[in-house]
């Protein structure tokens, strides 16, 4: 009888609204599992075969070995090329944050002339292709002889780097609330310990976040170093030469331990804003 | 105030490092390539010694020489830009508005595939949808795919290694545009009478569209400039614009047809990005 009141009270939804209903409850959910699916494809093929008794060349699943893992050096120059991205990777981001930090705050915190000509010179990098980047790059490099190696890869990966950072921090100036550092003035801070002591901490996560950006892209970066590396191997690099005559399994052994350790950062880089919000 | 400057240097001081950087690493040697891109051999000289002679043609040769991989490159680009907006956008949607809790672990996990070396996950690709992996036997065996095709080393193949590799450019700054949008909006046009389907069109959408421009710019942009994806994937048959400046680069030592043909990409792509950004009509793009 129930049942009987609850229908008569409820108007029939015609079937074109339940439709749209169920479409927006599930068809999305369905249509997440598969991009999900389809994002890990290979990531989940990768850190399979890293675990393929395959000799030299990685191509046909073997058998189960956790020697790869054991010993992720046993490759020739594996190491040595992951060596060369990793030093690379924390020099450029070194230089890029603070470079780039140093203009998203002038941009973000300051009205000055030739303001939006800045915002050009920042966005114009991003919108330049990379093979643009590199060759013209290597062209400059040549004119004044110096040849292509570590340092010219380091300036490279700067300078496509920095614009990443000004625009991920400055997204994070532009979120602060003005009145935090009012308050601060308001305690007779002056503006240095105003900046040191409420700002930064509170734009930190913003360069932090940067930071992670611009060594991901220093690190997986393979055209513009191809021009400027010159005989110095890179992880993609040597990825990219492998690949012709198959790439030894310690190299997925390396690409799925990236992966792990990115995703660990970024996860506890979310418990402890979790707990700070608390 | 203990700060002696005068205020105004301020902004300056802070520019200056990063702009003579950018200066002399980025704008200079752009126009050190405008300057190479006219130049022609020098008789008698030896491989790779140029001298400048103002040879504009060598942009006319440049391109008439490369149309088919230039019209190649543009057509792929635009292709894995719609197909990367269409796969993004709902995953993105998704995200913003329907996960809850979740959102934050769901986003970490769209970026977390980016870590693993983009070349070895085009690498996996090839595998996966090569003659080894199980992908092309069991569509021949469900006779979905003839005898003799293949997957890899075609354009299609190029197209999805871009999409799939681009994706993380479309799909974080669509979620940040639909992230920004007020739910109560959403909400408002349902109390006006409107379906899902009329709200999605008439209120979602137009709001996304920072994030759709940012996106499919930060998409079509490297994806025009691609050689990787190409080399990787496709055959001599898909070659894009990209693979020709590369092998003028390294293979032949033409460095004035490299220059021209990089001009020349670079042109077009910026012609089309203006023509793009005023047709879409936002501003709002750094």
């Amino acid at each position: 009888m129930s049942t009987k009141i609850k229908d008569a009270s409820i108007p029939t939804i015609p079937f074109k609204a339940r439709l749209s209903r169920w479409f927006g409850r599930n068809l999305l959910r369905i249509y997440m599992i598969f991009g999900f699916t389809y994002l890990f494809i290979p990531v989940a093929y990768t850190f399979a075969f890293s675990f393929n008794d395959s000799g030299k060349s990685n191509l046909i699943w073997k058998g189960f070995t956790l020697n790869n893992w054991k010993n992720p050096c046993g490759a020739p120059e594996v190491c040595s090329a992951l060596g060369n991205s990793i030093k690379i990777g924390l020099l450029a981001t070194t230089f890029a944050t603070i470079l780039g930090t140093m203009i998203a705050f002038a941009i973000g915190r300051y009205q000055f002339k030739g303001r939006s000509s800045s915002n050009l010179l920042i966005f114009l990098p991003m919108a330049t292709p990379e093979i643009v980047l590199g060759a013209s790059l290597l062209s400059l490099f040549l004119v004044f002889k110096i040849n292509p190696g570590f340092w010219p890869t380091v300036i490279a990966h700067v300078m496509f780097c920095i614009s990443f950072v000004v625009v991920t921090v400055k997204a994070r100036i532009a979120s602060l609330d003005p009145r935090l550092e009012q308050a601060a003035m308001d305690l007779y801070a002056n503006e240095l310990e105003t900046f040191r002591r409420v700002t930064l901490p509170l734009v930190a996560p913003g360069i932090a976040g940067a930071a992670l950006l611009a060594f991901s892209l220093s690190f997986d970066d393979f055209i513009i170093t191809n021009f400027n590396s010159g005989t110095l191997i890179t992880f993609p690099k040597f990825v990219y030469v492998a690949a012709a005559r198959g790439i030894p399994a310690q190299a997925n052994v390396i690409g799925s331990s990236m992966f792990f350790l990115a995703l660990a950062i970024v996860i506890a880089g979310q418990l402890v804003n979790r707990k700070k919000a608390r | 105030m203990n700060i002696t400057l005068p205020k105004v240097r301020v902004p300056y001081l802070l520019l200056f490092p990063g702009f003579a950087f950018l200066f002399t690493f980025f704008i200079l040697p752009i126009v050190n390539l405008a300057q190479t891109s006219t130049e022609t051999p020098i008789s008698g000289g030896d491989t790779g010694q140029y001298e400048q002679t103002f040879a504009f043609s060598n942009y006319l040769h440049a391109f008439l020489d490369n149309r088919e991989q230039f019209a190649r490159s543009f057509i792929f680009a635009t292709l894995s830009t719609i197909f990367a907006l269409a796969i993004a956008y709902p995953l993105a949607y998704a995200i913003a508005f329907k996960s809850g809790k979740f959102k934050n672990i769901l986003l970490v996990l769209v970026v977390a595939p980016f870590f693993t070396s983009f070349l070895l996950r085009t690498i996996a690709w090839k595998q996966i949808l090569g003659e080894e992996g199980f992908v092309v036997p069991t569509l021949r065996t469900l006779h979905l795919l003839g005898q003799q095709t293949t997957i890899t080393s075609t354009s299609v193949a190029v197209v999805a290694g871009m999409t799939y590799n681009f994706l993380p450019f479309m799909t974080l700054p669509l979620y940040a545009s639909l992230e920004r949008i007020d739910p109560r909006t959403i909400e408002a046009s349902g109390d006006l009478y409107a379906n899902a389907l009329t709200t999605f069109r008439r209120v979602t959408v137009p709001l996304s569209m920072p994030g759709v421009v940012a996106g499919t710019l930060l998409t079509f942009i490297p994806a025009a400039g691609d050689y990787v994806n190409a080399s990787i994937l496709g055959s001599p048959n898909t070659k894009m614009i990209g693979n020709v400046i590369e092998s003028r680069y390294f293979k032949i030592v033409d460095y004035p047809t490299a220059a021209a043909l990089s001009f020349t990409l670079m042109a077009a792509i910026l012609i089309l990005v203006t023509l793009y950004i005023r047709k879409a009509g936002t501003e709002e793009l750094v």
